[in-house]
């Protein structure tokens, strides 16, 4: 029989609010732990929550992106359990009334359109962190306690790991773009909840589901999603039923294991927090907030095909993230040669940061320094065979490119005396492929100016050193 | 006659003259605690050290601010630096918050002298202060009777004259129910006119902190010191709160009273009843007029309240658990630990409304309890609105009975939750109510309830200040000649 998987995906994204949802507390890395807490956050007799509004208008502006419907009020919930990193014994959450509804994000998986709808998208605080010392005890660390977290729930309608991978990379794009979220998976600041079921081809009904938790990377999703269609399918074929649960990735053995059953559902007695008034979203502030919102990620695709005449290819990937995407618009601006621009960027630029495993916002190179090298190699200051090194140099110290080129003589030369001089030296000491260009075989042609390149330790200009050889060897 | 049987205003008056020091207030104020808390017992905890610090502070302070020099108990469910908040109960002592509640603050910032935390009902549930983990209080009137509760100690302390003005919080009438009973004046406000930020929460949407004082007068001070607009209560209500004082005068000439019928019904004492009805002889003297209103929801009021008040407290007294602060009874595991500690931290009566809440509000059952209860609380809110449209102000017994015998209904609970009855409809509404006393039944003062429409606080106090005029019963002191 076949199957098929249904996988509905639920993403916690941390906003990037400079204090915490209900408090004045940093938000900011705490080196030391229970450093940004206050009496409201440790949940202390008496304190009562103060929403920020900043984290509203991040999720109305998520809500705009993903194209939900924004409800003009909302509401907070308590959801009660006990736990120790928990310090009111409920967390504020949203249950009944989520800020948005009914959205979707169109994301491109195996070369195909695929619409995935989004569910709700709700605000909620963060917990605590158990820390578990060497004597054997527990403590808790309240730092990241009442931390804002936006909830993005989709519907089942993903099909396949590479589909649940292409809505998360474009889900990030997104949420960095609309500046609410800095979306870095390893960080922690986006994680991502899967849960997937598998049915004969063809059925009506869910199969039961499980939930994946600890997927700290795409690729971590992936693996994690294909491996779990994989046991379901063959515990399916078993004859075994699956059991609803909440299982966790391992990343050492590549596998999905139980961490616990949710076959007592727990009852968390969500009820409207009396604490807090409802959240209203007035039409005004609505359009407040449309007004203002950035250009998304595929609009912005479709511009840089139109406007520069870029490749597809590479305008979806300069526009994978916002930063790369301005980086390229700036430097077109100054370098008045897109197609240039995209191909420094996208072959030397990326190379190094793959390589160094930067991100573009740690990059040294200014966009100003990067135009500028293009400037000095349009101009045939240096070669762009030489531009390479300079780069690789500007990445790494961060220096601009004309420090580099002097400091290093790597200036090209185009004295037209200088390299006649290497051009005849390398014709007297290469007879043989001398004679087959003069034969008609211009092949040779590339081996000649190669070994002037060589003479001249690569500075000679490439152009003049073809001409001068054509005009030696032909008017012979 | 002593300084500390004097009412505020009385005293801020000869303190401005230079008559006397804030100090001289501190000294008989301790001296009267001394002499009447080994049998009324309305303080949980006394600051005398603290209060005469702050008096020799203030000698040299500004003598106009609103409290100057006046000796204030605040009820121990309210956060204030350097002092223990119990909440009455085991599993908070000890414990001492870091910060003070906004009106902690307040009463600081206008120049009071706070005396003591004072004694209530574990977590404020409770109408006798039988359920206070420290010990019972008793009412000054008759040391056998209980002082009405939650707030009992905050009342008691005033009748007996141990500080000038309490503050209280009322959650379905633990300060109307007490003020009543030690036959001193006690005032709810509007949900959301005074902040609740460091009130520790018993049921959040209904928990309002109101004034204690021993005349109209003086609950108006203490109502124009703590209440107003606070960033730090989302649901404190955001405008600029009027002069109470300057209200009082108005006279009730031209108001219309509306008497609840549904409240002097069935339950309600014989002599509550006919001390009520002849306040409103007294309103009709004054000029107002009498209408009898019907409101026949206001009867379900009590089992709604049952529901939705234990349901938050459920939830508001999680966080009770060991693991920050307060008491921890050491276990194996965690889950141990939190049972352990829970189970001898609390006492009978909030474990009792801990699971009525938790059932209310579990998967199944929500609908039919919590989510009905709330639909109970809007007929409610629409039926005073009805009211308000053809009376100003409405009136009631603010207790069934007068003070009870300590012991008498301990162990009825249901008996116990009847004495709320004609208070709980103003909470569930947001309302603002107050208690004044209308006189003596067997020896024992009855309280006259008066409700006032969202922010009707003047008109409330206008009124309540025209029955004092009008019935000559001001200030009353137990054991002290009255008439
Ligand atoms: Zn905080």
């Amino acid at each position: 029989m076949k199957y098929e998987p249904v996988i509905g995906i639920e993403v916690h994204a941390q906003l990037k609010t400079d204090s915490k949802l209900f408090c004045g507390c940093s938000t900011g890395f705490a080196a030391a732990p229970n450093h940004h807490v206050c009496p409201v956050c440790l949940g202390l007799p008496g304190t009562l929550p103060v929403l920020n509004r900043k984290a509203i208008e991040y999720v109305v502006r998520t809500c705009i992106a993903l194209e939900c419907e924004v409800s003009p009020a909302s509401r907070f919930a308590r959801k009660n359990y006990y736990y120790p990193d928990l310090p009111k014994a409920y967390q504020i959450s949203q249950y009944e009334l989520p800020i948005g509804r009914n959205g979707k994000l169109t994301v491109r998986a195996g070369g195909k359109e695929k619409t995935i709808r989004i569910h709700r998208i709700h605000l909620e605080e963060d917990a605590g962190k158990l820390v578990h010392d060497a004597s054997g005890g527990s403590c808790v660390d309240y730092n990241r306690t009442g931390i804002p977290l936006m909830e993005i729930v989709t519907e089942a309608d993903v099909r396949s790991s590479e589909e649940a991978v292409a809505y998360l990379t474009s889900l990030r794009s997104i949420l960095q773009y609309i500046g609410v979220c800095g979306a870095n998976m390893e960080k922690g600041e986006m994680r991502c909840e899967p849960n997937i079921s598998v049915r004969p081809v063809g059925a009506e009904e869910f199969g039961t589901k499980t939930e994946m938790k600890n997927l700290n990377s795409f690729r971590a999703v992936r693996l994690g999603v294909d491996f779990e269609i994989e046991r379901q399918i063959d515990a399916i074929e078993n004859g075994e039923r699956i059991v609803q649960e909440t299982r966790r990735w391992d990343e050492a053995t590549q596998t999905t294991q139980t961490m616990r059953s949710k076959e007592r559902a727990h009852d968390y007695r969500y009820f409207p927090d009396p604490d807090l008034v409802p959240v209203e979203v007035s039409a005004s502030v609505l359009e407040r907030i449309r007004a203002k919102a950035p250009e998304l990620p595929e609009p912005r695709r479709v511009r840089f095909i139109s406007q520069y005449g870029l490749p597809e290819y590479d305008a979806e990937v300069l526009t994978g993230t916002k930063a790369m995407a301005d980086f390229f618009e700036r430097a077109a601006a100054i370098h008045n040669d897109p197609k240039a621009v995209s191909n420094w960027i996208m072959t030397e630029l990326m190379g190094c940061l793959n390589e160094s495993g930067k991100t573009i916002d740690e990059c040294l190179v200014t966009v100003e320094d990067f135009t500028a090298l293009l400037g000095l190699m349009g101009k045939g200051v240096i070669s762009a065979r030489m531009g390479k090194d300079v780069f690789k140099d500007m990445f790494a110290s961060g220096r601009p490119p004309a420090e580099i080129i002097k400091e290093k003589g790597l200036e090209q030369m185009n004295d037209e005396i200088a390299i006649s001089e290497a051009v005849e030296k390398v014709i007297a000491d290469n007879p043989g492929p001398a004679a087959d260009f003069r034969a008609g075989k211009k092949q040779a042609a590339g081996f000649l100016v190669g070994q002037v390149m060589r003479l001249t330790g690569g500075k000679a200009n490439p152009k003049i050193v073809g001409r001068i050889i054509e005009e030696k060897l032909l008017s012979e | 006659m002593e300084l500390c049987t004097k009412t505020a205003s009385e005293l801020i008056g000869m303190l401005r003259a230079g008559e006397i020091d804030p100090i001289d207030i501190v000294d008989s104020t301790f001296k009267r605690i001394n002499d009447k808390e080994p049998d009324v017992k309305a303080f949980i905890v006394t600051l005398e050290e603290g209060a005469r610090a702050r008096a020799e502070e203030l000698k040299d302070a500004d003598r106009s601010l609103p409290l100057y020099g006046i000796p204030v108990a605040v009820k121990d469910n309210m956060c204030m630096r350097g002092a223990q908040t119990t909440c009455g109960s085991k599993i908070l002592t000890p414990y001492e918050p870091p910060y003070d509640a906004t009106v902690v603050e307040k009463l600081k910032a206008a120049g009071a002298v706070i005396v003591g935390k004072t004694n209530m009902d574990e977590f404020a549930m409770g109408s006798s202060c039988e359920w206070s983990a420290h010990h019972p209080t008793r009412n000054p009137w008759d040391l056998e009777r209980a002082p009405g509760g939650s707030s009992g100690g905050s009342a008691a302390a005033v009748a007996a004259c141990e500080c000038s003005m309490s503050l209280g919080s009322d959650t379905g009438g633990s300060i109307r129910q007490p003020a009543s009973l030690c036959g001193v004046v006690g005032m709810k406000p509007t949900y959301g006119a005074v902040s609740r930020y460091g009130l520790v929460a018993f049921a959040s949407s209904l928990d309002q902190i109101g004034p204690f004082a021993r005349d109209v007068r003086d609950c108006a001070m203490l109502l124009d010191v703590i209440c107003g607009h606070d960033p730090k209560d989302s649901t404190s209500i955001d405008r600029e709160p009027p002069d109470h004082v300057a209200a009082l005068d108005a006279g009730a000439e031209g108001m219309t009273i509306g008497m609840i019928k549904d409240l002097f019904g069935e339950g309600v004492e014989p002599g509550v009843r006919e001390r009520v009805s002849d306040a409103a002889g007294v309103f009709e003297k004054m000029g107002a007029k009498i209408k009898q209103i019907e409101m026949p929801i206001v009867k379900y009021a009590l089992p709604a309240y049952y529901l939705i008040a234990p349901a938050e407290a459920s939830s508001n007294l999680a966080r009770y658990d060991g693991v920050q602060y307060g008491m921890r009874e050491d276990a194996d595991d965690i889950v141990s630990m939190y049972r352990k500690t829970r189970r001898a931290g609390f006492g009978s009566e909030v474990k009792r409304r801990i699971m009525l809440g938790t059932y209310a509000l579990s998967a199944g059952y929500y609908d039919a309890y919590y989510l009905r209860a709330l639909k109970v609380r809007t007929l409610i809110v629409k039926e005073f609105e009805k009211a308000f449209s053809e009376c100003d102000i409405l009136m009631s017994p603010t207790s069934p009975s007068t003070a009870f015998k300590l012991n008498e209904k301990i162990d009825d609970p249901l008996a116990m939750y009847m004495m709320d009855i004609c208070t709980i409809p103003v909470n569930l509404a947001g309302l603002p109510g107050m208690s004044i006393p209308c006189g003596l039944s067997d020896g024992l003062p009855v309280g006259l309830q008066l409700i006032g429409p969202t922010l009707g606080e003047q008109a409330l106090l206008r009124a309540a200040r025209a029955f004092e005029i009008g019935s000559g019963i001001c200030g009353m002191i137990p054991g002290e000649k009255t008439d």
